[in-house]
């Protein structure tokens, strides 16, 4: 299997190295959660696998009757990269909900609070930040 | 207190709104009036405010139309209001047409009234071509997934009851342009609907933010809603039974 190690097979094994050390720094960080990194650090295992292992690539390739087994490897970053933004769109929808919620929540407190006591409760100060979020988009 | 509610929700409505206000307090008597300020970057909070006449929940940051109705449906099922009806901000909606949206609803006919532009022939309403197929889309597209006719499922125009209101406070869909999911979603649901004619006026000034974009991704994104919650609920129910 390392025999015959070639050039290509060094720069995506370094390639694939650095992609892992960035996602596991990045979870020992806090800066991505564990789970939201499963699909990264498996992909990134698949692509360190085929590096080391050059004859997988067209054993598969064979398997799947792809004739140019390079093609195999695109396949394979396609599928993990929607299967990655699939995940983010279900992340995104269940934090819309959150967030929709917990803003209502808030208003609702908010409007018992100035029913309770008018002076200690201003009028909406969050104009300045819906300003500056709408020059964002 | 009151009973009821009259639901507004507004987003940017700061020379409409007073006088919305204004005019849905002859009801005064009976209805408490509720104006949730969807975020809006202008006066609005503050034009309402002035009058005195309303309670205004000042949403922190923009839901869409969905969650600021939610809100206020929320806040009526916390009161304990017995009756919700929600208008439009802009005017759009004469709160005469309260008396026989609430008929319905004290003769415990349904539980959600519409009031419709279209089940009287001539209603005074004006819509552009390509508005009126897209109603009649989802008209059809109602029928089918229904069993009830609505002639007008766009329609804002709503009045709930206490059951619908306990409903639709946890179960409104609170993304942009609600209404004719909320048909679906209530009717598969049980709630028993029935629509009422209304004559409505054109908004009184500004740009309508709910249905001035009668677009591709609207009419895309109702109709996927609509199909989604008949194939939901129905599977719910057969669980249900089962």
């Amino acid at each position: 299997m390392l025999t015959g190690f070639e050039r290509i097979q060094l720069i995506s094994l370094a390639g694939s190295l650095f992609f892992m050390l960035g996602i596991l720094e990045l979870i020992r960080r806090q800066k991505i959660k564990e789970a939201y990194a499963i699909l990264w650090l498996i992909f990134g295992s698949v692509f360190i696998l085929l590096s080391f292992w050059k004859k997988g690539l067209d054993y598969f390739a064979g398997i799947v009757g792809i004739y140019y087994p390079p093609a195999l490897l695109f396949l394979i970053l396609i599928v993990a990269i929607i299967l990655i933004l699939i995940n983010f769109s279900v992340v995104l929808s269940s934090q819309n909900d959150k967030i929709r919620i917990l803003t209502q929540e808030m208003a609702l407190m908010r409007t018992e609070l100035e029913k309770k006591s008018p002076k200690n409760v201003d009028g909406p100060d969050h104009t300045a930040l819906n300003q500056t979020a709408r020059t964002d988009d | 207190m009151n009973t009821g509610c009259i639901i507004i929700p507004c987003y940017n409505e700061m020379t409409n709104i007073a006088g919305v206000i204004e005019e849905a307090s002859q009801f005064a008597d009976k209805f408490d009036i509720l104006v949730i300020n969807d975020a809006s970057t202008d006066q609005t909070s503050l034009a309402a405010r002035k009058t005195q006449k309303a309670t205004v929940i000042d949403l922190p940051a923009n839901l869409g139309v969905g969650g600021a109705v939610q809100t206020g449906l929320k806040y009526a099922k916390n009161q304990r209001y017995s009756w919700a009806i929600k208008l439009d901000g802009d005017g759009q909606h004469p709160p005469e047409a309260i008396q026989s949206m609430l008929e319905p609803l004290t003769e415990r006919e349904a539980d959600i009234v519409i009031g419709s532009r279209f089940l009287a022939i001539n209603s005074g309403f004006r819509s552009s071509f390509l508005r009126r197929i897209g109603i009649k889309f989802f008209e059809k597209l109602g029928m089918l997934l229904t069993g009830q006719r609505f002639t007008d499922p766009t329609s804002g125009f709503r009045a709930y009851n206490r059951k619908a209101i306990e409903f639709m406070a946890v179960h409104y869909p609170t993304f942009d342009y609600p209404e004719p999911e909320e048909l679906v979603l209530a009717s598969l649901n049980g709630l028993r609907l029935k629509e009422v004619s209304v004559s409505m006026r054109d908004r009184w000034s500004g740009e309508s933010t709910i249905s001035s974009s009668f677009s591709v991704y609207f009419m895309l994104k109702v109709t996927l809603a609509m199909i989604f919650i008949f194939f939901r609920t129905s599977k719910n129910n057969k669980e249900a039974k089962c």
